[in-house]
């Protein structure tokens, strides 16, 4: 992938690149620290269809939704011969027990026999997350295991 | 009545009429600036009421005004953005000069005000209004547009010119020959090549000078300092206002970011009344004789700009819609044209009707800029026929 970064002198830095749907897609890098999503329309590469201002904690959310999506969608893939093995991604809500607890307190693993392969943050990935690691509000779990064992794995999530 | 309860009193209704002033700018989604100027013109010589407890103040806030914008314009820069801009530019920037200063220097002949009238009047109409042109690509969400940095290139050119030029416009304005002048050029030239160097190398060495983590001990810090800059410039001859712009390009990163946050309200106060000041000295009723130039010099160049945009977004391989929208987005000029013609007209060099001149021509420049860069995609669009890409389908 060829992302191209452009300098905008007084306010930021714009990153983006062409999509195969021939459109131009990428955020601009505010100097406040703030982040400016944007499309290009489809007749004119230049212009944009959509710009958004996103703050930090959304354009982290966004990213995490983006990049879960990826590895959910490849640990699928790879369980596909399992019958009975489902991927799902559980976020962690301001209002969750377990934010800003190590993640072992929860015992998912024990209580619902799911796997927790991967933490997403910040658009970051912490894969095979040691039970220690701290859960912060907006991370993204991804999960596998069985279908009743996700179920109750959100339940716990939710309800401690 | 007693002299200072007058002053407090003429000066708090001013101030108060300009935060409905700005107000209604922002109701309307325009620049506050014309509305400013409009203000000036209403209280001041040959207006509505008469302020002259104010004046004293007036001036000298009006003199802080220019030093906060130019330093908070040079804030905004980072040496190595400069650097690079200049580089990237150079060639529409050049273009640029020479196309939008000939319409005022040639009015300014054609008026009879002579070299040094003529010097000021292209200097006004020369350079955009950098904070219109920011808050229109903002505002109509071009931020991420391919255009917007070739705009914002210029922009910086634009800026970088100024540094060289107000020395030299403060130079012939103070009457020296052509020596002198040089000698002045000389410095300036010297002067902003040191501070980009020292910038580029030691640039964190300032910031840290200027730095507290106490925002009230920074503040008084940077404003110290940028006054004390600008008086020393001053005293050298190379302008206040390019004092303040070199120092605001010295402080970089983070300390930049904070001096921006906590100057802004300063500089907004100061600025406003920068331009009400400017509107006091102006006596309406010189603006309708001048009417008929302040008009061709607004069509002149509009297009000036125009071409100007077009030709450096053609450069960087954008578009059609993409080239109009560049050179809309440059036409609005602004502060810096009225710091010009303050500074010529506070000399004295000049005849009086400039500053009616300068005055009319920013209210319609202020006025059609944002106008111009709204409505030109429609327009272009409606002459073109839209051509659908191979991927249409994709959409």
């Amino acid at each position: 992938m060829n992302v191209d970064e452009t300098e905008l002198p007084g306010l930021g830095v714009r990153k983006d690149f062409i999509t195969a749907s021939g459109r131009r897609i990428g955020v601009v890098e505010l100097r406040e620290g703030e982040t400016e999503l944007f499309v290009s329309t489809w007749d004119d590469p230049d212009t944009c269809q959509a710009s958004i201002p996103l703050t930090a904690d959304e354009a982290a959310a966004l990213g995490n939704l983006l990049g879960g999506q990826h590895i959910a969608m490849r640990l699928a893939e790879a369980h596909k011969e399992i019958p009975g093995i489902v991927t799902r991604q559980f976020s962690i809500t301001a209002d969750s027990p377990f934010q800003n607890q190590p993640m072992g307190k929860a015992q998912i693993r024990t209580r619902s026999g799911v796997s927790i392969v991967a933490i997403m943050r910040e658009g970051e990935v912490v894969p095979s997350p040691a039970p220690d690691v701290v859960l912060h509000t907006g991370d993204l779990l991804v999960a596998v295991g069985t279908q009743e064992g996700l179920d109750s794995a959100a339940a716990i999530l939710r309800n401690g | 009545m007693d002299p200072l309860a007058l002053t407090l009193i003429e000066l708090g209704a001013v101030v108060f009429c300009l935060g409905l002033l700005a107000r209604l700018a922002g109701r309307i989604g325009m620049s506050p600036i014309p509305l400013y100027l409009i203000g000036g013109l209403g209280f001041g010589a040959g207006g509505i009421v008469k302020l002259d407890g104010m004046h004293e103040f007036a001036h000298l806030s009006g003199e802080i005004g220019v030093i906060l914008l130019l330093l908070m314009l040079g804030l905004e820069y980072t040496a190595s953005e400069l650097v690079t801009g200049l580089r990237r530019s150079w060639q529409a920037g050049v273009m640029d000069l020479v196309l939008n200063f000939a319409p005022g220097a040639g009015v300014a002949l054609l008026l009879g005000w002579g070299v040094v009238g003529a010097i000021v009047m292209g200097g006004v109409t020369y350079i955009s209004s950098s904070g219109i042109a920011a808050k229109v690509i903002t505002d109509l969400g071009r931020i991420g547009n391919r255009e917007t940095p070739v705009v914002l290139a210029i922009l910086v050119f634009e800026d970088l010119t100024m540094a060289i030029y107000l020395p030299i416009l403060t130079a012939i304005l103070a009457g020296v020959g052509f020596l002198g002048g040089l000698q002045t050029v000389g410095i300036a030239l010297a002067v902003v090549t040191m501070v980009l160097l020292v910038a580029l190398k030691h640039g964190h060495r300032v910031s840290q000078a200027v730095h507290s983590e106490n925002s009230e001990v920074f503040l008084l810090n940077v404003l110290g300092l940028a006054l004390l800059v600008a008086g020393l410039a001053s005293a050298l001859q190379v302008s206040a206002a390019v004092g303040a712009f070199m120092l605001g390009i010295a402080i970089s990163g983070a300390t930049a970011h904070n001096a921006t946050r906590i100057l802004e309200p300063l500089r907004d106060l100061f600025a406003a009344i920068f331009f009400v000041a400017f509107g006091l000295n102006t006596d309406p009723t010189t603006i309708p004789p001048v009417l008929f130039f302040a008009l061709l010099l607004a069509f002149l160049t509009a297009v000036t700009k125009m071409l100007t945009g077009i030709w450096a977004a053609k450069q960087a391989g954008i578009a059609m819609p993409g080239r109009f929208r560049a050179g809309a987005a440059l036409i609005a000029r602004g502060e810096f044209s009225i710091v010009i013609a303050g500074l010529a007209v506070t000399s004295g060099a000049v005849p009086r009707e400039l500053a009616a001149l300068a005055t009319a021509y920013v209210l319609l420049m202020a006025i059609i800029g944002p106008l111009a860069a709204r409505f030109v995609e429609p327009v272009v669009k409606a002459i073109r026929k839209p051509k659908r890409p191979a991927l249409a389908g994709a959409r």
